[in-house]
């Protein structure tokens, strides 16, 4: 072997060594935080943690308030952008194959990238402004603009992995094409479709920015959801920034909550989908 | 029926878009009227005195996302290399779903572990070190105190890196194997074949860079939690800076008159239009590269 020959190898096999460098801190990172998560947070979480609303510094306190506050929120999100979602991507996969369709998915994929704390500006313009007050429905109403461009992308691709014999076989029975859409198609992609829609609730679980000045937040128990309601991520923040080590600790805890919430909708679609890909 | 129902519901989505657009600019108006594009340039922002330019924070923007981009792009090519191109199956599965957690981990927590773990390790171990060996540049002096700039692209840099090795990784999968056929039976060697790969992967590596660019630009809440919000422009990686996205989620409820809050929604016009824009054209460099090979259409 040359001189050159072996300089190219040993290039190679540097420069290869290198990527799974990469990867191994990209993984390291990843555990690093999670495993700070946990080891702060186990600390100060017990049941009276979870079920309490917050108390001044000193008295303890929890995030009942927010565990509640936050599950309206995805409820009120879900009920909105689910279906709209599922819509746009029945659409994009079955009906808008032409140049509209194309601007269509084009708006739906640079919407999925509108930074969330525009949508919360724009939430605040349209629905606070108007009801002149912070209320858990302009929350859920930023949330549901960030799940929408989320679900009907999934849905999307799950809708197009459906054979397309399925489709002619119920075309040449005589179905129209909603009952074909409806009744063949969407329940074909029906595991795929719910599993994007859990993925977009985890996603939207993690959002601060955009209920910061839409849902708001509050330290009590929500009443209505016309009203400011409290979230578990604002929480978090407010008592991240605080000057208090007792709130720092409950942030810590909080957040345990949220990861758990969080990664385990992540790691169950993982687990459930495993199968098929 | 049934179709025009769902075309009506496939056009709100544009619908969305125009509305976005009117409202931001409606409730920008006062401060674009008062302004101008001077809004672009001017360098106070003092809420007191009525003066609003927006400078400070396009560049606390421009240069986090430069910081993180330039941290994250050579990490997100190693992995997506690594898991495409170099690791078994039974390895490059579980470990792409690792690094794609990095990307479910919600903003708000990265900051919360940017203010206690990221911030104080950087000042202790990092930024002397760093001062010790670069601080003849301006780019590092000033100042030791853990929060600004430069913390402030780290965050963005793990936050995005998740992301742009997703879009690299369905790029170098959608180069097609006959030119790692090719290159190998030219006598080339791994890494030789790789770049041959990289090559012909480019345009989409850009647009997998671009999108990551369009994220890091809008990112809020990790940002704002570690960047140290002060409206100024210092070319010093050490001292505090802002973001557009920052300004926006500390001062919109606090805003005290129309133009104050009108400045703040030109701030989010102007986002939404720069981020809107960058990623459209990431989306129409990636979809090239990952619709050009193979029959099937990849997800992008």
């Amino acid at each position: 072997m040359t001189r050159v020959d072996q300089l190219r190898r040993a290039n190679s096999g540097f420069m290869t060594t290198l990527t799974a460098l990469c990867t191994l801190m990209a993984v390291g990172a990843l555990l690093v935080i999670l495993a700070h998560i946990a080891w702060q947070g186990i600390g100060s979480l017990n049941w009276q943690f979870l079920v309490d609303r917050p108390r001044p510094v000193g008295e303890g306190g929890g995030i009942g308030n927010a565990i509640v506050g936050s599950l309206l929120l995805l409820l009120i999100s879900s009920a909105f952008g689910l279906p709209l979602g599922i819509c746009v991507g029945i659409y994009l996969s079955e009906i808008g194959r032409g140049r509209l369709g194309g601007a269509v998915r084009f708006i739906v994929d640079t919407l999925t990238g509108i930074p969330s704390i525009v949508t919360g500006v724009f939430v605040y313009a349209i629905v606070v402004l108007p009801m002149k007050h912070f209320s858990a429905f302009a929350g859920g109403v930023a949330l549901a603009l960030i799940m929408i461009p989320i679900v009907a992308r999934t849905t999307e691709e799950m809708l197009k992995l459906v054979p397309h014999s399925l489709r002619e076989g119920a075309l040449a029975l005589g179905a129209p094409q909603w009952r074909v859409i409806l009744g063949v198609v969407v329940p074909a992609a029906a595991p795929g479709i719910a599993t994007g829609a859990m993925l977009a609730i985890a996603r939207i679980s993690g959002e601060t920015a955009p209920l910061l000045f839409t849902a708001f937040g509050s330290r009590f128990f929500p009443e209505s959801l016309n009203e400011p309601i409290a979230s578990l991520t604002v929480q978090i923040y407010n008592y991240a920034i605080s000057p208090y080590d007792e709130w720092h600790a409950q942030a810590w805890a909080a957040t345990l909550v949220l990861m758990t919430l969080v990664l385990g909708i992540n790691i169950m679609v993982r687990f459930l989908t495993r199968k098929k890909f | 029926m049934f179709r025009i129902l769902m075309s009506l519901v496939a056009l709100l989505m544009v619908g969305i878009v125009v509305a976005m657009v009117i409202a931001l600019a409606a409730d920008a108006m006062p401060s674009i009227r008062q302004f101008g594009f001077g809004f672009l340039k001017g360098q106070s922002w003092n809420p007191i005195k009525g003066e609003f330019g927006a400078l400070p924070f396009i560049y606390g923007t421009v240069a986090s996302s430069l910081i993180a981009l330039l941290i994250s792009v050579p990490f997100s090519l190693g992995i997506a290399i690594f898991l495409v191109e170099q690791a078994p199956h039974y390895i490059a599965r579980p470990v792409g779903f690792l690094v794609e957690l990095l990307a479910a981990i919600p903003s708000v927590v990265y900051g919360l572990w940017g203010i206690f773990v990221l911030a104080p390790f950087l000042r202790q171990y990092v930024q002397p070190a760093l001062a010790t060996l670069f601080g003849w540049t301006p780019f590092f002096r000033g100042t030791i105190t853990g929060i600004g700039l430069l913390t402030g692209g780290i965050i963005l840099a793990i936050m995005v890196t998740p992301i742009i090795s997703a879009v690299v990784r369905d790029v170098l999968a959608a180069v097609p194997g006959s030119q790692r056929e090719a290159a190998l039976a030219l006598g080339a060697t791994k890494w030789e074949m790789i770049r041959v790969v990289l090559v012909n992967g480019a345009p989409g590596i850009a647009g997998a860079v671009i999108l990551g660019l369009g994220r890091a630009l809008g990112e809020t809440m990790a940002v704002t939690m570690v960047i140290g919000n002060r409206p100024q422009v210092s070319l010093s990686l050490f001292d505090p800076s802002y973001t557009i996205a920052s300004a926006i989620a500390n001062e919109f409820t606090e805003a005290t008159g129309d133009l104050y809050l009108s400045s703040l929604v030109e701030l989010g016009l102007i986002l939404f239009l720069v981020t809107f824009i960058v990623n459209g054209i990431a989306r129409l460099l990636v979809w090239n590269v990952t619709r050009r090979t193979g029959g099937v259409g990849r997800a992008a």
